[in-house]
């Protein structure tokens, strides 16, 4: 068993924030001058094969985030909701997956929620300054006071994660429980957790726990069980044991090698260079055309001809008809 | 609509289009519907620009200040691009027929050079508008529709559940390519305006002097004195009273 994390201390001094704005390594749309002392990189680990669907993540999540999601609709199968929503950070995903191997049905279970990538798309898409943030341990949290609800964090997203509310017109996606965290609690969901299916330390921490855990899976005969911790957004800091790391996407759809979409980087690449140079030359050559040939005026016999054709004395034979 | 087509003529002469007095000459050239309708084009199509550079680039950001914020800015800007298609549809109804290429046109392109260098005499005699007026238009009517339709696919407050993310990705890169050349089109367009002179007032008083159109559309200046002064042509002795168009539908009687 992972050590539980102890209870919260009731010291005055355990409720000042252990990170604040000073540990900022990215911001949307902004330059951060970076922090001289880096906080010690956290993780959430989500054992996928110790979950057993309870949703008592999902509860704690909606609980502890002041959340309500609307009464829906029983579609015949256990997720509810059916999707993400500005309101269900986190969501359980069940998959049957009739394993051909072995004949077994598999019953899939994954907690969906924002993988707080080190290269996150959502920021690298975000045209609002400090509506979104990474902190040097890891977390990327959105600021709602900043965000417009263009939806580009949702295009730069590669696990479609974050959701727009129609109440406030903000984005919202799963915090981390930054702020539990920041007084040295573990997230909601993983306090909530029975089974220890999500256990939470630094990233250090849930590697170690995570090579024990599959350790485990092998000598059980999954030979495939691994750490999903994709390297194409520079790692994640919520990771899941998978018992089929080899078919990420058995897992309701879990992206097998994520990476911001090359559009995204096209588009807030270099377009925005080209974009901006290709502007500033036409104004910069409206202006030096202007300098070099002058404005093009109307002559006193243009006034005179167009008299005399207008009297019908014009007696020059149009050019080109000549 | 028929008869005028025979000399290919009139198809660059608009309604509204005409010309009065004699010393000096002026020549109407837009009627006060369509400068409305370009200037409502206009103050839109800065507005979008504005707004859409705000969003665009992290740099100009501040830009939203003019529209009370990051939230008003994002609300507003797919509403003005409305406005903005709905006021260029009716431009381009009533513009395009005068912007067809015609042969002329390859012609002043072929001799560009003299156009930017501000030599005119050895041009070829235009219609109402050159070839650098249609580019700007045509460029301006395709940019639009690429616009438009992009726009209403990022446009995720009303339609985010209809098309895919990797859908809304190229969607939202093609709109910020379409506005930079959008941008850079309308640059060209409002630094023409400044570098010919006498142009604005066509704009802002829907006349212009027949000085200016001998000099840039000598070929439509033609037509519309043989339009207003027919019979006047037929009696005088006149290069162009061949082409008095006595059947046009919109001479005045």
């Amino acid at each position: 068993m992972f050590p539980p994390i102890p209870n919260a201390s009731v010291a005055g001094e355990a409720s000042r924030p252990r990170f604040s704005e000073r540990d900022l390594v990215r911001r949307s749309a902004s330059e951060v001058a970076l922090p001289t002392t880096r906080l010690t990189e956290i993780a959430k680990l989500i054992d996928v094969t110790k979950c057993i669907g309870c949703k008592a993540c999902q509860s704690a999540c909606l609980e502890w985030n002041n959340l309500h999601e609307d009464i829906g609709y029983n579609h015949g199968v256990y997720d509810n909701p059916m999707d993400l929503t500005p309101n269900t950070f986190t969501l359980m995903r069940f998959t049957e997956w009739d394993n051909p191997e072995s004949g077994h049905l598999e019953w899939l279970i994954r907690k969906d929620g924002c993988m707080h990538c080190a290269d996150p798309g959502c920021l690298k898409a975000c045209p609002s300054p400090g509506a979104i943030v990474q902190y040097s341990n890891g977390i990327v949290d959105f600021f709602h006071e900043n965000c417009i609800g263009c939806g580009y964090c949702i295009k730069g997203c590669p696990f479609n994660i974050p959701r727009i509310s129609k109440t406030d017109h903000t984005a919202y996606k799963c915090t981390l429980c930054s702020d539990r965290i920041a007084v040295g609690q573990g997230p909601a969901c993983q306090k909530a957790c029975p089974t220890q299916a999500i256990v939470f330390g630094t990233k250090d921490e849930m590697k170690a726990w995570a090579e024990f855990r599959i350790k485990d899976l092998k000598s059980r005969g999954f030979e495939h069980a691994g750490l999903y911790d994709p390297p194409g957004v520079g790692g994640t800091h919520v990771m899941y044991v998978l018992h089929h790391a080899d078919k990420p996407s058995l897992y309701a759809g879990l992206p097998d090698d994520p990476s911001i979409s090359r559009v995204v980087k096209v588009w807030k690449g270099v377009t925005k260079y080209f974009g901006m140079a290709l502007m500033g030359a036409a104004a910069l050559a409206g202006l030096a055309h202007y300098a070099v040939a002058g404005p093009n005026k109307v002559t006193e016999e243009d006034e005179d001809s167009a008299g005399s054709l207008a009297t019908g004395r014009d007696l020059q034979p149009p050019r080109g008809h000549a | 609509m028929t008869a005028p087509r025979e000399h290919g003529a009139p198809a660059d002469i608009q309604s509204g289009d005409a010309v009065s007095g004699t010393h000096p000459v002026q020549v109407h050239r837009y009627k006060a519907a369509a400068r409305i309708n370009h200037w409502i084009t206009a103050a839109s199509l800065i507005l979008l620009a504005v707004s859409g550079m705000s969003l665009f680039t992290p740099n100009l950001f501040f830009l939203t200040g003019l529209f009370s914020g990051g939230q008003w800015t994002r609300t507003i800007h797919p509403w003005i691009g409305l406005v903005l298609f709905f006021s260029f549809s009716l431009l381009f109804v009533r513009f395009w027929r005068a912007n067809l290429p015609v042969q002329a046109d390859r012609t002043w392109l072929a001799k560009i050079g003299d156009v930017l260098r501000n030599r005119d005499d050895d041009l070829p005699e235009l219609g109402k508008y050159n070839a650098g007026q249609k580019f700007v238009f045509w460029s301006m009517s395709a940019l639009i529709l690429v616009l438009i339709s992009t726009g209403i696919v990022i446009w995720d407050q009303y339609f985010s559940p209809f098309t895919t993310i990797e859908v809304k990705r190229l969607a939202v890169l093609a709109h910020a390519l379409a506005a930079i050349f959008a941008i850079c089109v309308w640059i060209i367009h409002v630094y023409a305006a400044i570098w010919v002179k006498g142009t604005f007032s066509a704009m802002t008083h829907g006349v212009v002097t027949g000085g200016w159109a001998w000099r840039h559309h000598r070929k439509w200046l033609r037509e519309l004195v043989v339009k207003v002064d027919g019979s006047k042509a037929a009696e005088i002795p006149h290069p162009h009273s061949a082409t008095g168009p006595s059947s046009s539908p919109r001479r005045p009687s």
